[in-house]
């Protein structure tokens, strides 16, 4: 059993290793995003393979709408840009501009949806109609899943980057980085998405 | 069994529960995480094995004369999904990994503890959600890889059970794997290269990155089936104008790699346990490194060759031919190197050394087989026959669950600080190893003259084989019961063994058996010769 003298040695150490420990949250997040990739590496294999072995019959084949995708494009590049404006004001401790940057960002994430929403409202074909539908709808599903879920998470960052008792501050990044790598992911995947599914 | 707990600090693992009362908790300590996955796997794998014996005393008779054919296609289903999602995977990759990693790579835990907590308190609500699927009208009974349309057109409520299952496990499967790289990578000790570490730290690396590969496209591809299943879309239904090869695809994407996941940890135990037991240095460790990571790469683009069957083109036939042709060469090598290990060496015949001389003896075997299968010719003539069934058990259970004895077996002494009986393990050994290839051996015959897999009856003729096959598996249950009064005894009432039993050199030995929270007293040393036997060193005794 460790006596106490050991034990303070080993809390040192310990105390040593966790000024490491951002670097291994990042590296564990990167491995997530990877590991996430593939799922939608699956998707996008799935939807080519169909495109390729079972066309539709005659008359079943839809000509997507382009303006729609291409503000939500826009819209998520946008963002992408200013959630790294957030990321700069707070490096410059300015942890107001910071937090309305992240609103901004979080609004757009927002409009994306909606207007994702307006789409699916306006197709000429649900879920269940064909190969193409089903497969249009899981994949802008699966991604629409993921803006749900980083909008939610920028909102609570832009709560806790708050001038005030806020949690993210100069010296604690990390949060903010870590949802800032997730949304640009996440923006990367909406681009590909946008490219497979919508113009090719 | 004191609790006590910090107000401060209450996410300080020193403060957790102490005593067997730690081991129901969500503990943070890598070494009670590994023994929870090992001791969950263990309950999970008697469910399976008792299914398992349902199946082969239904098979000792021709007729479906033991059970309904439904049931025994349920029986079959969940023996499997049992056996590979919550025995195999979480015991050789969880359990070892939790418990020998962070020794290996000098670090008192793992990189992730919370995660690695998570990762384990997953596995026992989707297994028993898993088990409890079989009570519910029309439980799953497409076997475990749920292949469409017969996965859609059963009866629909168990499929869905299983796939939120096997779901679950999955995430599991990926947070264990994010946790083993990011520790192996960036958690060693300084001073520590990745050269000099332990073998077994690169199959779990090669494992992880395959876990974190192919894992997710099965979620996505259960996901999709499970759309199928409730919303009836027709991705994988072809009345609806879907394609039930795309799911064959994307399945074997993870489930080839899956068999890698199953087998690369075993690779690495006995990689650990072969010199400790001859006293020689592991033979060839840069060319095993090499195997390792060729086996990584390879197996990502081999999964078509289970499908030399479902209407692949000719050019995709020979594709996956022959890069699963190559795999035999990485696997080759390793094959040699332990071989070359135990070669001129000082064996002691002890359970552990005998358990991996079985594994090589039954995993050679299993190769052999695996390279005949990769053969269209050959393939198409055993498609969906019992050759399958007998190669697949020859790399999984003559291979995996050997290894996963014989490191028992091997680290026990670690655990516990006591020691293990060798008389039973002995005929543990002797037991299992003949029950298995009694069980096993004979259904290459079977599958040779035709007998499909998966069916409740068979043709009379095949009678007499089927029942020596019977009378194997009925040995290898009788082979657990020595293990377990092993286990019990050897718990309450075993030798000690003093903090290094078998005068290994690997870090895990380092430091006192059990080893103490902080898995060393000052210091992690720096092991870099991990294998230095045969040269006169400080700690041999």
């Amino acid at each position: 059993m460790t006596t106490l003298d050991s034990s303070k040695e080993i809390k040192k150490k310990d105390s040593e290793l966790s000024q490491h420990h951002e670097d291994f949250r990042m590296f564990g997040l990167i491995t997530f995003l990877i590991a996430d990739g593939m799922t939608f590496a699956g998707f996008f294999a799935a939807y080519l393979t169909y495109k390729a072995v079972n066309p539709l019959p005659d008359g079943y084949i839809y000509e997507l709408e382009l303006p729609i995708p291409t503000i939500n494009t826009i819209l998520l590049l946008v963002s992408s840009a200013t959630f790294h404006k957030a990321g700069k004001a707070l490096l410059k401790n300015k942890n107001s501009d910071a937090q309305k940057w992240l609103i901004v960002t979080a609004t757009l994430g927002i409009a994306f949806l909606i207007c994702q929403l307006f789409e699916y409202f306006n197709l000429p074909f649900g879920l269940t109609d064909n190969l193409f539908a089903s497969t249009f709808y899981a994949l802008t599903g699966f991604h629409g899943l993921h803006v749900t879920l980083g909008t939610l998470m920028i909102l609570i960052i832009s709560w806790q980057t708050r001038s005030e008792g806020g949690r993210i501050t100069n010296q604690n990044m990390f949060p903010l980085e870590a949802v800032e790598l997730y949304w640009h992911f996440v923006d990367g995947i909406w681009v590909i998405l946008f490219i497979i599914l919508y113009l090719l | 069994m004191t609790i006590s707990i910090d107000s401060q600090d209450s996410n300080n693992k020193r403060l957790q529960p102490t005593g067997w009362l730690r081991y129901f908790s969500f503990s943070l300590d890598h070494k009670v995480i590994g023994i929870q996955y090992l001791v969950c796997g263990f309950l999970f794998y008697l469910i399976g094995g008792t299914l398992a014996s349902a199946i082969r005393i239904e098979l000792a008779s021709p007729m479906s004369d033991f059970m309904p054919r439904d049931v025994y296609n349920q029986v079959l289903t969940l023996h499997g999904t049992i056996m590979i999602f919550l025995w195999i995977v979480p015991v050789v990759n969880g359990a070892f990994g939790n418990y020998l990693i962070p020794f290996y790579v000098g670090a008192r835990d793992m990189a992730f503890p919370r995660l690695n907590a998570v990762a384990f308190w997953l596995i026992p609500p989707s297994g028993l959600m898993l088990v409890a699927s079989y009570f519910v009208e029309g439980a799953a009974q497409a076997g475990w890889t749920a292949y469409p349309p017969l996965s859609i057109t059963t009866p629909q409520s168990g499929q869905i059970i299983w796939i939120m299952s096997v779901l679950l496990l999955g995430g599991s499967s990926i947070f264990g794997g994010i946790n083993f790289i990011a520790t192996i990578i960036k958690l060693r000790r300084p001073g520590l290269k990745l050269m000099q570490l332990p073998m077994y730290c690169w199959a779990m690396l090669g494992t992880s990155l395959l876990v974190v590969l192919s894992t997710p496209v099965l979620a996505g591809t259960l996901i999709l089936l499970s759309f199928d299943i409730v919303a009836h879309t027709g991705f994988f239904n072809p009345v609806l104008g879907g394609n039930v090869v795309v799911y064959q695809h994307l399945f074997w994407f993870y489930s080839h790699p899956a068999v890698y996941i199953m087998v690369l940890p075993a690779f690495g135990l006995v990689s650990e346990i072969l010199p400790v037991h001859s006293r020689k240095p592991l033979f060839g460790y840069t060319t095993m490194v090499f195997s390792i990571m060729g086996i990584v790469v390879l197996g990502l683009v081999v999964w078509a060759h289970h499908m030399f069957t479902s209407g692949t083109p000719p050019w995709m036939r020979l594709f996956f031919t022959i890069a699963t042709a190559f795999i035999a060469v990485p696997t080759g090598i390793k094959f040699f190197n332990w071989v070359a290990t135990l070669w001129g060496g000082k064996i002691s015949i002890n359970s552990a050394m005998l358990f991996s001389c079985g594994f090589i003896i039954n995993f050679v075997f299993g190769g052999i087989t695996g390279v005949a299968l990769a053969q269209v010719p050959f393939d198409i003539h055993v498609h969906d026959t019992y050759f399958v069934v007998a190669h697949f058990h020859y790399i999984v259970y003559g291979g995996t669950v050997f290894i996963i004895f014989s490191s028992i077996y091997h680290w026990f002494p670690k655990v516990t600080g006591k020691l293990m009986s060798e008389k039973l393990g002995i005929l543990h050994f002797a037991i299992t190893f003949i029950g298995f290839n009694l069980c096993f051996a004979p259904q290459h015959w079977l599958g040779l003259n035709g007998m499909p897999r998966r069916v409740a009856e068979y043709d009379p003729q095949f009678q007499f084989v089927n029942q020596i096959s019977s009378v194997g598996a009925l040995l290898m249950a009788i082979s657990t019961i020595p293990f377990l009064v092993n286990i019990f005894l050897s718990i309450k009432n075993g030798k000690d063994s003093g903090d290094n039993p078998w005068s290994a050199l690997t870090p895990e030995w380092l430091t006192s058996s059990p080893p103490p929270v902080e898995n060393w007293e000052g210091e992690a040393p720096l092991v870099e010769e991990p294998y230095g036997y045969g040269k006169p060193v400080s700690t041999e005794k």
